[in-house]
């Protein structure tokens, strides 16, 4: 049935994060059914070749599927397994595609004010082919490092690049790597942190599965910067297909000779072994991840020393994320000239976020340093759900700040949102709208960082613990006067007095919420009302007696039998009864549900 | 104590406990340390942790093992063909310490022919260690700096006993780790007050400091010490006592805080010795297995009740100080002998116990310097001739007491009783942790005997497999002299063909099975191994 | 030799010296709850950090080290303010039962707190609950009093080279538990009560015996094995109700389960308070071994003991009793010669004790007959 001489047809499909999600896998069942049903009856003048490719970044129009015809590549949005048949009877078949399935100007418009590095080749490239990445310019990286540069010309040509760690914190690499290898030793140690544990951030999973290679060539010329021959990715095991992948792709470069001993005839070698984390937040703050992968219960010890003089196995250690690692074969093919170039002063280069909440076009972007939020989140974003009102945007996940609306116009880069009380962080992008109580969102980070304190220090473990205890009863309508300023007195000490990043930034949401909508607090603790309608127990339901229809749709959505009241006749919510659930505001046509 | 004193002229352990930690490497060979010496174990393991490293020799999965660089089983009583080819490797490889050998030793010549036919492949028939270990621990030991070697009965109650201890001497000398600190021979000594009490003379050659009870002129200066005629006539040995009060030549005993028919050999012989005497007394804190054959029972003090010194297993002799008064009518030991012997008219008088440590002193010039003042803060190790002498933590710094170090060939010869047909197991005995010897103190505590109630024997599972025994099942343990019945505990611990019981436990007393044969020199028992026979009941 | 100033004061200390020992040299208190000086340094408690001029935060001063030309502030309003929130935040969540505690008078948490003054609390909110359920004979945990420092996971660890316990689960839930809640392999050595800064790890046979005011301490040398190892004995009316050991000595402090925790054989109702003579004859005299308690109580069981005692033995006084032995013995040793009288001695005796015994059988009874259990 194969003719040789028969065109290729690619089916791309993205089964990223997003992706999968939505039904990426299933997407391409689809396809191989559709296709070998048809084979049964006619001959296809052409063989159809399935790729897998990693997140493409605009997750709110999963399934992504590519059909790539030649030098023709057209994509189609919001595929389901369903419209496979469609689109192999019209456009495979008969060459016509199906227009109304593309991507339309939104889509466009989501990448416009987009710079694309290290997402480019995400999404395009097979990751689970190192011969696409080396198509693509792969491994030339090290490959000049080896024959052309000496490890110390490498380090100044990442200092100039002004490439600063993409973890958190910005510390500039390559004054990282000086510093590691003016340590006297003769084993170093390359880390990758790849424990990200930001809920809602997807971006270094969406790297390593979508262009491995990118983050094990990063380490490579890291390794060879510093004088380390031994690498250690540490990821979390909740990544089940980002670990494949990069199994995968380690043990192909090994084949290929380009992990191990001699590396391109050098008398470099490296090697790299995969850790897997247990899904502890804190395991991704560096000196715990080192105990972790030394086999202990991951608990930061304090620093200094920091890891660069004592880090795994009391040996220097450099520890980079893997968005660091993944920039820096881009940075050696192209040149530190080209990355300082994009971005502002003393912040270069992209910056991927993970951009959720209240937005409407929801996804992975990279940006370009310096860019504004207003940009990201209308040009970029669409703009708000509902064309509601935009409130703040969390930035720096667990750790981050609150930045409000009159703050839209300032350049994301490491000091402007420092400087507004919030980070760039691993680079977790919330935006709030009006529906959102300010108080409530503290609450929610503060359980988070709570429950995943490790219980070494004082300060997170019982601080952070209080913190929860006095947002929980503001929520509850127990606040008392003088919350907020305890609130922010304990925040403050629990900054100063906490052993590592986890309970020095746990505070962060708790401050920046009370700088900037002290109202809010106040509006809860004395009159206790919640302004954004969401904390529960300030809430009262009740019926609006002139737009009751008595269709009786509120009694039977309601689970605690709080409202009575016969058919076409007003109906009535006991508030001794009513559990504040809202069924009855969700369920009422007629906007007869008041909530207050 | 006997073997070592024959190598260097002076028994006891050549270096301090501190210096364990500073070791490059250790050789723990018949020593279960972490539950015999738990502290001494600490500073093993602290020694490990801050870079040595350990060499165990041990037919059980002792605690120790875990932390050990190479561990070597051998089969019990195949301690000298292990030794012995350590030192043929030493010498094939050229690792030995040829100007400490010139210097310090003397019989090297005829000693290192004695070693040729000690193959590796020969020891590993007879000791069933690998013979790659073999050299693996040789090339350790030789190569470090710094290395120390422990023991303890696991060496020396067999009946080559003596053999075992100059093998491990030989050892010692083949490689120069003596005379400096970090290196040395060390047999730890397994109760508190068991190097005070050979110290002190209750030995029956030596009178007090290892001084020779035939020695003319060392008898001389005891007479005219003690105002009276003694007997030049080495005396018996507490094995040969038994025997001598068996055959009628030993009429009476008088025991002072021991328990003989526990912690003796042969249990159901050392009874028949003890109630065919005329007269017997004991003086104990409680009323023991041996005391119950007594004619009279003194109750004395405990530790906690008396002042006086103890000297531990690195000859330090440090203060025991009273706390409490003794109850009832209890009187401490001092005034128990005192009495007595002023009542059979051989008239003694002291007013503290500090006037009887003088005493010692004048007699002993090792302990002369010491006093109770100088004692209150840490302790003194012996010798430590002078008032300002600080004590002497390692020995034979610049030489031997006898001069040289004496090379002793020995060869490998098997036990005593060996496993047959009719009793196909290698018994050993020895302690546990929570238990302390014959478990007339621990036993009586609540709470260890919460934990470890009751006797067990330790049985490796692929032989209780065999037998048909499971875990925890009473099952009855047999040999030539008895027979008990015990709880099995199925482990890996012990090897194939060999069971363990402690001998803690009078309900099963491991001595009711163990041989009495003796080392011929010191006349220790072979406790380690006996032939025994397992069966269900 | 690296240069540094503290609150003014200058000394030169080794490389790696912390800033905590270097304190210590120049006698600057710094309070510490999780720091031990024979473990390594934790960093948990936050009660020891300082300023150190150039780091933007304060740091622990107990797990940094010094670097040449450091200057070091341990006290400022600043840092004493922060102290005092760590302290009412352990309290916060801390049982305030000193009235009955057992480490009262000797708890490290306590005797902070006294001179923080700490008497109101800025924070409240729940407190740990856990239900004491350990069978253990030897260590009393009371969760609710543990601070985490986490001195009991390392001394178990880096000492004792066990590792029962390790800390587990996360946030303010955290505590310290042995794996899968089981007691698995501990030695009962009592390290980990031994290094505990409060009440959260004592001895279970301490309970109610006797608070610190009312000790007499007493400093002696193990009875057990041959370590040797220093004891300190804690008196309170004639009886000994707790031992432990200092730390500058040979065994650093450290104990076993038996030099810590066996010394109720002290004051056993078992012990011999009177001289007894034989009654029954001799060859009666080995009835069948008295049952053993099994699991549990354990020991000898005493009412069986005192029956079968009376019929073998009956009480004496000293006089007679040793009025006694010295007839019978003399009388033997006039028709048999003094080689038919043999001693042994103790092992578990004083060298005083030992050398007056062989004295007595060698120039007394005149015969070198004795001998110890040195071959056992």
């Amino acid at each position: 049935m194969q003719k040789n001489n028969l065109k290729k047809v690619i089916v791309r499909v993205c089964i990223g994060t997003g992706g999968l999600a939505a039904g990426g896998k299933e997407v391409i069942d689809a396809f191989k059914k559709e296709i070998s049903d048809r084979c049964i009856d006619i001959d296809l003048d052409f063989t159809c070749h399935y790729q897998k490719v990693g997140c493409r970044g605009f997750c709110a129009r999963d399934v992504l599927v590519d059909v790539v015809d030649g030098d023709k590549s057209l994509t189609y949005q919001c595929i389901k397994p369903e419209m496979a048949a469609r689109i192999v009877d019209e456009h495979l078949i008969g060459g016509k595609p199906v227009k109304e399935w593309l991507i339309d100007d939104t889509y466009y418009a989501f990448h416009a004010k987009q710079k694309k590095i290290l997402l480019k080749d995400c999404g395009t490239i097979d990751p689970e082919d190192i011969n696409a990445y080396i198509d693509v310019g792969g491994y030339s990286g090290i490959k000049k490092v080896l024959s052309e540069m000496n490890p110390e010309d490498v380090i100044s040509e990442i200092k100039a690049s002004g490439l600063r760690g993409r973890g958190g914190a910005g510390f500039p690499t390559g004054l990282k790597w000086e510093i590691c290898r003016k340590t006297p030793g003769d084993t170093k140690y390359i880390i990758c942190n790849a424990d990200e544990g930001d809920p809602g951030a997807f971006m270094d999973r969406s790297i390593i599965e979508g262009n491995p290679h990118s983050v094990i060539e990063g380490m490579m010329i890291a390794g060879y910067a510093v004088g380390s021959d031994h690498g250690y990715v540490y990821i979390r095991a909740e990544y089940p297909f980002a670990v494949e992948r990069l199994r995968l792709a380690i043990s192909q470069a090994h084949e290929r000779g380009y992990l191990g001993k001699n590396i391109f005839g050098s008398n470099f070698g490296f090697d790299i072994k995969v850790k897997l984390g247990a899904g502890a937040f804190v395991c991704g703050e560096e000196t715990a991840l080192i105990a972790s992968i030394e086999g202990q219960r991951g608990m930061p010890r304090a620093k200094p020393p920091f890891p660069v003089h004592h880090g795994l196995w009391g040996k220097p250690t450099v520890i980079n994320n893997v968005e660091t690692l993944s920039n820096i074969p881009y940075i050696i093919r192209n040149g530190a000239q080209w990355y300082a170039s994009i971005g502002t002063e003393k912040s270069k280069g992209t910056k991927v976020f993970a951009l959720t909440g209240k937005v409407k076009n929801t996804g992975l972007i990279e940006v370009p340093m310096g860019i504004t939020l207003r940009e990201i989140i209308y040009d970029i974003g669409g703009g708000i759900i509902g064309d509601r009102e935009f409130k703040a945007v969390q930035t720096g996940g667990p750790s981050g700040g609150c930045i409000p609306a009159e703050m839209l116009d300032i350049p994301v880069d490491y000091e402007s949102l420092a400087q507004v009380g919030s980070i760039v962080g691993s680079g977790g992008m919330v935006v709030l709208d009006e529906t959102d109580c300010m108080v409530n969102i503290a609450r929610f980070f503060l359980e988070f960082t709570q429950a995943e304190s490790c219980g070494k220090c004082v300060p997170c473990r019982i601080g952070t613990k209080r913190l929860l205890e006095i947002l929980d009863r503001i929520t509850k309508g127990l606040g008392r006067e003088g919350d907020i300023e305890l609130l922010q007195k304990l925040s403050s000490d629990i900054k100063a007095a906490s052993l590592c990043g986890l309970g020095q930034t746990a505070p962060n949401p708790v401050l920046s919420t009370i700088r900037y909508f002290r109202e809010e607090y106040e509006a809860h603790i004395r009159d206790k009302k919640c302004p954004a309608k969401v904390c529960r127990d300030l809430l009262t339901y009740y019926i609006i007696e002139e737009f009751c229809k008595g269709c009786g749709a509120c009694l039977r959505a309601c689970p605690s039998g709080a409202i009575t009241g016969e058919k076409k006749k007003l109906h009535k919510i006991n508030p001794d009864i009513c559990i504040k659930c809202g069924a009855c505001f969700e369920v009422c046509k007629f906007k007869a549900v008041g909530r207050e | 104590m006997a073997g070592l004193a024959t190598v260097f002229g002076s028994g006891a352990m050549t270096n301090s406990i501190t210096e364990i930690e500073d070791n490059d490497v250790l050789f723990v060979i018949g020593s279960n340390t972490t539950e015999t010496h738990p502290i001494i174990g600490l500073k093993m393991k602290k020694a490990v942790r801050k870079g040595a490293r350990l060499i165990v020799a041990d037919p059980r999965r002792i605690d120790l093992v875990r932390f050990a660089h190479l561990w070597l089983r051998q089969r019990p009583g195949t301690d000298i063909a292990l030794l012995n080819a350590m030192m043929h490797v030493i010498l094939a490889e050229g690792l030995e310490d040829k100007r400490f050998i010139e210097e310090w030793t003397e019989g090297y010549d005829e000693f290192r022919k004695t070693l040729n036919e000690y193959t590796p492949e020969f020891a590993e028939k007879l000791s069933g260690v690998p013979k790659d270990d073999i050299v693996r621990a040789a090339r350790l030991y030789a190569s470090a700096e710094k290395a120390g070697i422990y023991y303890t009965m696991g060496i020396t109650q067999h009946s080559m006993g003596t053999n075992n201890v100059f093998a491990i001497a030989n050892l010692a000398l083949l490689t120069g780790n003596l005379g400096k600190e970090n290196s040395g021979v060390n047999p730890l000594r397994g109760q508190n007050n068991v190097q005070g009490a050979t110290d002190m003379g209750c030995i029956p050659d030596v009178y007090p400091g290892y001084q020779k009870v035939h020695i003319p002129a060392i008898k001389d200066k005891f007479e005219r010490a003690w105002e009276r005629k003694l007997s030049d006539r080495p005396g018996l040995t507490a094995t040969e006592m038994t025997e001598a009060a068996i055959e009628g030549r030993i009429k009476a005993m008088y025991i002072m805080g021991e328990n003989p028919v526990m912690s003796d050999p042969y249990m159901n012989h050392t009874i028949k010795a003890l109630k065919g005497l005329d007269f017997l007394v004991v003086q104990d804190i409680f009323m023991t297995e041996t005391a119950e054959l007594a004619d009279v029972v003194l109750p004395a003090a405990s530790f906690a009740e008396k002042d006086g010194t103890f000297t531990n297993t690195e000859r330090k002799v440090q203060r025991v100080g009273k706390a409490v008064n003794p109850p009832g009518e209890a009187r401490d030991d001092l005034r128990i002998i005192t009495e007595l012997s002023n009542r059979m008219g051989y008239l003694m008088h002291y007013n503290t116990p500090e006037d009887v440590l003088h005493e010692i002193g004048s007699l002993w010039p090792a302990m002369a310097g010491m006093d109770y003042r100088r004692l209150e803060k840490t302790g003194l190790q012996w010798p430590c001739p002078t008032k300002d002498h600080p004590g002497t933590p390692y020995l034979f710094k610049g030489g031997f007491p006898r001069g040289k170090g004496a090379f002793t060939p020995v060869t490998a010869i098997p036990s005593k009783e060996l496993p047959d047909r009719e009793y196909p197991y290698v018994l050993s005995t020895g302690r546990v942790l929570f238990h302390y010897h014959t478990g007339t103190m621990t036993r009586r505590s609540e709470a260890l005997n919460k934990v470890i109630p009751e006797a067990y024997v330790e049985i490796n599972p692929e032989d209780a497999m065999a037998i048909g025994i499971k875990d925890s099942e009473r099952i009855r343990v047999s040999s030539r002299r008895g027979s008990i019945e015990i709880k099995a505990m199925l482990t890996d611990r012990a090897g194939r063909g060999m069971v363990f019981i402690p001998f803690h436990f009078r309900e099963a007393a491991a001595n009711v099975l163990t041989n009495d044969a003796l080392d011929p020199y010191c006349k220790i028992p072979e406790l380690k191994v006996c032939a025994v026979r397992i069966e269900r009941i | 030799m690296f240069k540094v100033t503290i609150d003014g004061k200058t000394i030169e200390v080794q490389e790696g010296t912390t800033v905590l020992d270097a304190a210590k040299m120049l006698d600057i208190p710094i309070p510490t709850l999780c720091h031990h000086p024979k473990l390594t340094p934790f960093g948990g408690c936050r009660l020891c950090i300082v300023e150190i001029k150039g780091i933007p935060r304060p740091v622990t001063s107990c797990t940094t080290p010094v670097s040449d030309g450091m200057e070091v502030t341990t006290s400022n309003p600043y840092i004493e303010d922060l102290r005092k929130t760590v302290l009412e935040l352990i309290l916060s969540d801390h049982p305030n039962d000193c009235m009955v505690c057992e480490k009262a008078g000797d708890c490290t948490l306590q005797e902070l707190a006294y001179f923080y003054g700490i008497r109101e609390n800025r924070f409240e909110g729940e407190r740990r609950i856990y239900t004491k359920r350990d069978g253990n004979p030897f260590i009393e945990r009371d969760l609710e009093k543990c601070i985490m420092c986490g001195r009991c996971v390392k001394v178990c660890d880096e000492v004792e080279g066990v590792g029962a316990i390790d800390f587990g689960y996360r946030g303010f839930s955290s505590k310290i538990c042995t794996p899968f809640g089981k007691d698995l392999n501990c030695e009962f050595c009592g390290q980990c009560v031994a290094v505990c800064p409060t009440g959260a790890l004592t001895g279970k046979m301490w309970k109610q015996k006797g608070r610190q005011k009312d000790i007499k301490e007493i400093e002696t040398t193990c009875p057990y094995c041959g370590c040797g190892c220093s004891l300190t004995l804690h008196v309170r009316r004639n009886e000994v109700i707790k031992i432990t050991s200092r730390e500058d000595t040979l065994n650093e402090g450290w104990l076993c389960v038996k030099g810590r925790f066996s010394y109720s054989f002290i004051n056993s109702p078992d012990r011999l308070t009177k001289p007894l003579i034989r009654i029954a004859p001799k060859d009666q005299s080995n009835p069948p071994l008295p049952p053993f308690v099994k699991g549990g109580r354990g020991g000898i069981n005493n009412s069986l003991l005192v029956t079968r005692y009376s019929s073998l033995f009956r009480e004496a006084s000293w006089d007679e009793a040793v009025d006694y032995i010295a007839k019978r013995l003399k009388t033997l040793k006039d028709k048999y010669g003094p080689d038919a009288i043999a001693g042994l001695s103790s092992a578990r005796c004083t060298n005083e004790e030992n050398y007056l015994f062989q004295k007595f059988m060698r120039a007394g009874i005149g015969t070198n007959n004795i001998d110890h259990c040195a071959r056992y």
